[in-house]
């Protein structure tokens, strides 16, 4: 039973490890991309730049945001 | 989308010639190896060999059972769906590495491939699987693959020359992937922090084309597109990498 809840716990960890990382609100804001992209482009509406506006944006955020935390 | 959509250039050139089948098929199945070849060369030499080689040959096991099972019945699994989770999950991660990769590049410039590994998203030490390098191996391997599998099969059949175009899938995987083992001593050489930085990159390259074609978003210029991904993603990294230097050495720019 041990085992199993440490393999739980290491699988849990790897994929919030894997797509959170170190910083969880980029992940968030392309999750709500996508979402955005899917109800835009279900509505007709041209929806392909919403996600690489969002990358360069969050991207720029998060760095920002880092660069803040290590002064 | 039609999950062929994307070939469409293609199709217009296949008959039912046995070399026009081979040629189409196998330029068509390139585009598609090209980009497993690029992620398990770049995830390889970034994390380490052990665990993508252990990641690409599972990927192709699984692939080699879908073919097998499914066969010509293939060109009916959705592919949207499967582009949109993989894209998405390539997406978020290569942004993460995209980030620390500007991050480390403006602290250090070049001169990662002499430092010691510092943390967990460089080379894997540890004696079991570096899971990270096994999924996005896995991943990349197994959409591809199976992409590849996809134009063989409608063009094959559509022709009615599968064995033909077989070959000619196989053939364009057996050739970008040897040309993929070759560049793997260059890419080796290519400081850490950089090949971290440029694996970044093209796995959120990847990971946005293939999202937003996973849930049918027509791109412009359709695998076109991934270059204009590409050059933008590559354009905001030399922006930030400028702006975090100035930042961190306190530099302005000349008046």
């Amino acid at each position: 039973m041990k085992l199993l809840w440490s393999w739980i716990y290491s699988f849990g960890h790897f994929w919030y490890h894997y797509i959170f990382g170190d910083d969880w609100t980029m992940a968030v804001a392309v999750g709500a991309g996508l979402i955005v992209s899917a109800l835009l482009n279900r509505s007709h509406v041209v929806a392909w730049w919403l996600i690489p506006v969002i990358v360069v944006v969050m991207l720029g955020v998060s760095l920002r945001r880092a660069g803040r935390a290590r002064r | 989308m039609h999950p062929l959509a994307r070939y469409r250039g293609f199709e217009t050139l296949a008959s039912n010639s046995p070399i026009t089948v081979l040629i189409t098929t196998f330029l068509a199945s390139a585009v598609e190896a090209i980009e497993m070849v690029i992620i398990v060369v770049g995830v390889g030499a970034t994390r380490g060999w052990r665990s993508t080689w252990i990641g690409t040959a599972s990927g192709f096991g699984v692939l080699a059972v879908i073919v097998v099972a499914l066969g010509a019945a293939l060109s009916r699994i959705p592919i949207g769906p499967l582009r949109l989770v993989v894209g998405a999950l390539l997406l978020v991660f290569g942004l993460q590495w995209f980030r620390k990769g500007v991050m480390r590049v403006a602290a250090r410039g070049f001169a990662g491939s002499t430092r010691v590994i510092e943390d967990e998203d460089e080379a894997w030490t540890g004696p079991g699987i570096d899971w990270t390098a096994f999924a996005l191996a896995f991943k990349g391997v197994t959409l591809e693959g199976l992409e590849i599998a996809f134009v063989v099969v409608a063009f094959g059949a559509g022709a009615n020359q599968l064995g033909v175009a077989s070959i000619g899938g196989v053939a364009a995987l057996v050739l970008v992937g040897a040309a993929g083992l070759l560049l793997r001593g260059v890419v080796q050489r290519v400081p850490r922090s950089f090949l971290q930085l440029i694996v970044g990159v093209l796995l959120t390259t990847f990971g946005t084309f293939w999202s937003l074609e996973g849930m049918g978003v027509d791109w412009p210029g359709s695998d076109g597109a991934i270059l204009g991904l590409l050059a933008l993603y590559v354009a905001t990294a030399a922006v930030y990498i400028t702006l975090e230097r100035q930042r961190a050495f306190g530099l302005r720019p000349a008046a």
